[in-house]
């Protein structure tokens, strides 16, 4: 079902963390959300996977598109595009979803496109000024640049285990 | 030394509560009246392993207070100390003050010493109680580890068969296996020397033997072993001088005692741990980690999706080109289900993990409340998934508790109802379809009427006289109701029938209750075998497949349109043969979009907890089996969902749970 490009980048994840990376410098998935560019630590991130059939899920928010069957285990798939009202929320062949694994679940992101696996020093990494991102300032840990890109690196976790992602029971929020 | 012990304390407390568990139960079937040596043995066997594993774990309090606990049983087992009823009422006091010790050893807390003082003073005082008889000395525990007492007697036996041995029917296994029952027997096999395979006939006797019989039995009885073979075989018996080396080859171990005829009547002899064990005993089994099993299940589940995949594109196929593709599938189809059939089957535990808690149960309460009562369990082999067993104990337990307190009543009173003094509570279990069905039922005075209601009124309860007796009887399951005139210390502590009913129904069972006063009272459990499957409807709305417990079905039906009524602005109900039930589209429930053909009113009725509920569907997809997953694991609860299932072709279909439907409804149906 999957296609070659996401067996790339699948490959490339399941380097990451295994070989030998210097110090202070880590790896970061990037993708895009309409004009801008995400990085999320590639830790994080479990696999990436073409669109699947996704169940909806009556009495939730708009953004939670419903549950996908991942070999046996049920997640919840989040439409980041909706989330964040960026980029055109189409669903095709190129659409994509980012399997993250995250406080010990499971959770599916659609993103507009997945671009590639970056190393940043931490030289590299500027905090993040007060601007206006989509995703709000308190998730963003910093500006990572390389060459003449620049990219919004988000702490993922935080972000998804926050009560307006609305992923959690409030106890499992507690709990993390 | 630096091996650490700790890791090993875990298994040694879930071993040594496990042994407990078996004393007791031995202890309750050791009937003074005829006493079996193997239940001693059972009972001494267990306090022995808890009393090694307490030194070896250096939990010295444990091993000493056990020590005196297996002396008196070594006593007992030997014949020289009389079974009496009181010896078994301290040896079971006994087992809970192990049973506090190990509690307390495995929590790091000091034990309650008060309590084992107590206790070891009356073992100590028991003790020193000096048995009537003077029989000899207790049997040794393992006649294969420890030497034989030097007081024995044996034979020293050479026996060298002639090659045509087998010929005439004979085996010298057999006879072998029939010395060793004298006795405990070690055997040196000899080989002629310079026999080469290549030589030797397959059907010629090579062997011979030279054997050490310890045993009390006459010559003539070892002479009688090879009654069939004397003519056949060199056979020489000498009697064993005392003080022998052991022998080179233990062969068989055991020991009997019926062959010692001629001697004086020994006591019943231990068996050891490996030889001979009783079926229900042992039947080999490995611990395992449930979440290992859990694994297991899940993988299989997964298979039997991927199987069904696989069947759907089968079927598209040509089934003449593909003839052999279609058989294999078929052939993976069969064992697919025999494996899941199999794995769900490692779950599966006998209800008796549940009835063996109750004889010790009814027999302290019985004792507290001076009443004579006998437990009776009918099915304990009967099995039910471990999570089930686990959510049953407690319900069970209050109902047992509530038969034989409100229930059953006293020797006198049943007397004077013309009863037998003594009071039965029966306990049964067996399969029925696809669920299992317990039954507590007692012969007491059953339920009366006139008290449910008043005690009804009493609380605010709505009870008007008109109420048939089959919905008096529901009242008990009303929250916070209790009828018995005293709240004793059994039961009555306000945890009541409501509980009970509450808990059964979380695991999607059923409670029913039947009574005739002055006959006795019946509850009967229905519950599901398994939680991991649940037996379901598949429903179409929209685009989406929903499964709806098939437990909660009672039909599904096409409704005329002049039957289904507006109550108000929204509300609706169906007329289902002259009963009007409420109505709600499923599709707005869950917030989808009805599929254009749904102008059929198709319905489905459930009912949970006595309420019933018209659900509209566009369509019924059939009957199937889903394994049920949790949605909490990776998301949060779902209203009015109890869970998710795959579907055969690998999409997530939500599982509705009826009980929630129902409530969440009721409200807006009454306004």
């Amino acid at each position: 079902m999957n296609s070659p490009v996401f067996d790339s980048h699948n490959a490339a994840i399941a380097q990451a963390g295994s070989g030998p990376t210097e110090a202070g410098v880590r790896e970061y998935l990037t993708f895009t959300l309409g004009a801008e560019e995400y990085g999320v630590d590639i830790l994080k991130v479990q696999e990436i996977r073409g669109y699947d059939t996704i169940t909806r899920i009556p009495d939730a928010p708009d953004f939670i598109k419903g549950v996908i069957n991942l070999r046996g285990t049920i997640v919840p798939v989040v439409d980041m595009r909706l989330k964040f009202k960026l980029g055109r929320a189409e669903y095709n062949e190129f659409t994509v979803m980012i399997i993250l694994n995250i406080a010990r679940r499971v959770v599916g992101m659609v993103v507009d496109g997945v671009s590639d696996v970056m190393q940043l020093t931490a030289e590299q990494i500027r905090p993040a000024p007060e601007f206006g991102s989509a995703i709000n300032t308190r998730y963003i840990t910093g500006l990572g640049t390389l060459d003449n890109r620049m990219l919004i690196l988000v702490d993922i976790e935080k972000l998804m285990s926050g009560a307006d992602m609305a992923l959690m029971d409030a106890h499992a929020q507690y709990l993390q | 030394m630096s091996l650490d012990l700790s890791r090993f304390h875990q298994t040694f407390f879930e071993e040594s509560f496990e042994g407990l568990d078996t004393m007791e139960s031995a202890l309750l079937r050791l009937d003074p009246a005829s006493v079996d040596a193997e239940t001693i043995n059972t009972i001494f066997r267990a306090a022995h392993s808890i009393k090694g594993g307490g030194g070896t774990f250096g939990f010295t309090a444990v091993s000493a207070f056990t020590h005196l606990l297996e002396t008196l049983l070594d006593q007992m087992r030997s014949g020289s100390r009389p079974v009496t009823g009181e010896l078994v009422n301290l040896l079971l006091s006994s087992v809970d003050a192990v049973r506090e010790l190990l509690n307390a050893a495995r929590d790091g807390r000091p034990a309650n010493l008060e309590l084992i003082a107590g206790h070891q003073t009356a073992l100590e005082q028991a003790l020193a109680n000096k048995p009537s008889s003077s029989a000899p000395a207790p049997a040794e525990v393992n006649p294969g580890t420890t030497s034989a007492p030097a007081a024995t007697r044996g034979w020293r036996i050479r026996f060298a068969p002639q090659a045509g041995l087998f010929r005439s029917g004979n085996d010298p296994l057999r006879i072998l296996r029939e010395l060793a029952s004298l006795g405990s027997l070690s055997a040196e096999a000899q080989l002629p020397e310079g026999l080469s395979l290549a030589e030797a006939q397959p059907e010629d006797s090579h062997a011979s033997w030279n054997l050490e019989l310890l045993s009390s039995a006459s010559e003539a009885a070892v002479r009688e072993a090879f009654a069939w073979v004397e003519d056949e075989c060199e056979l020489q018996i000498a009697p064993l001088p005392a003080a022998e080396a052991r022998p080179a080859l233990t062969l068989i171990q055991g020991g009997k005692t019926e062959a010692a005829r001629d001697e004086t009547p020994t006591p019943p002899r231990a068996r050891s741990g490996q030889d001979r064990r009783s079926a229900g005993e042992s039947t080999g089994s490995i611990r395992v980690p449930t979440d290992k099993i859990d694994v297991l299940i899940n993988l299989v589940g997964e298979l039997v999706i991927t199987q069904a995949m696989l069947a759907q594109t089968g079927a598209n196929l040509d089934p003449v080109v593909n003839e052999r593709l279609l058989t294999a599938l078929a052939q993976l189809d069969r064992n697919t289900r025999a494996l899941q059939e199999s794995v769900m089957g490692i779950r599966m535990l006998p209800m008796d993990f549940v009835f063996s808690r109750f004889p010790r149960l009814v027999h302290d309460l019985a004792g507290k409340l001076g009443k004579k009562v006998r437990l009776e369990t009918f099915g304990a082999d009967t099995e039910l998934d471990k999570s089930v067993i686990e959510k049953i104990a407690d319900p069970l337990t209050h109902l047992v508790r509530n038969a034989l307190d409100h229930g059953i009543e006293t020797g006198a009173e049943r007397l004077a109802a013309g009863k037998p003094e003594e009071g039965v509570i029966s306990l049964r279990a067996s399969h029925r379809g696809g669920s299992i069905v317990i039954e507590i039922a007692d012969d007491g005075r059953g339920l009366s009427r006139e008290r449910i209601l008043a005690k009804a009124r009493s609380q605010g309860l709505e009870a008007p006289d008109s109420l048939s007796d089959a919905e008096v009887h529901q009242l008990i399951f009303a929250p916070g109701f209790s009828t018995a005139e005293v709240v004793t210390d059994v039961s009555g502590r306000g945890v009541g029938m409501d509980v009970v009913k509450k808990n059964i129904l979380a695991l999607n069972g059923q409670v029913d209750l039947a009574s005739r006063p002055g006959q006795g009272t019946r509850v009967s459990i229905r519950l599901p075998l398994t939680l991991a499957i649940l037996d379901g409807m598949s429903v179409a709305v929209g685009e989406e497949v929903f499964i709806v417990p098939l437990a909660a079905v009672v039909e599904s039906l096409q409704a005329h349109p002049e039957d289904v009524k507006t109550i108000g602005h929204s509300a609706r109900v169906v007329r289902v043969r002259n009963e009007m039930v409420p109505l709600m589209a499923l599709h707005e429930l869950v917030g989808l979009e009805p599929s254009a053909a749904n102008d059929r009113n198709l319905c489905i009725l459930i009912e949970s907890e006595g309420r019933k509920l018209a659900l509209g569907v566009d369509d019924l997809l059939g009957q199937q089996q889903v394994v049920v997953k949790n949605l909490e694991s990776n998301y949060r609860r779902v209203p009015n969902m109890s869970g998710a299932t795959i579907l055969g072709d690998g999409r997530v279909a939500l599982i509705l749970d009826a009980g929630e439907l129902v409530r969440r409804l009721q409200p807006a149906v009454a306004a």
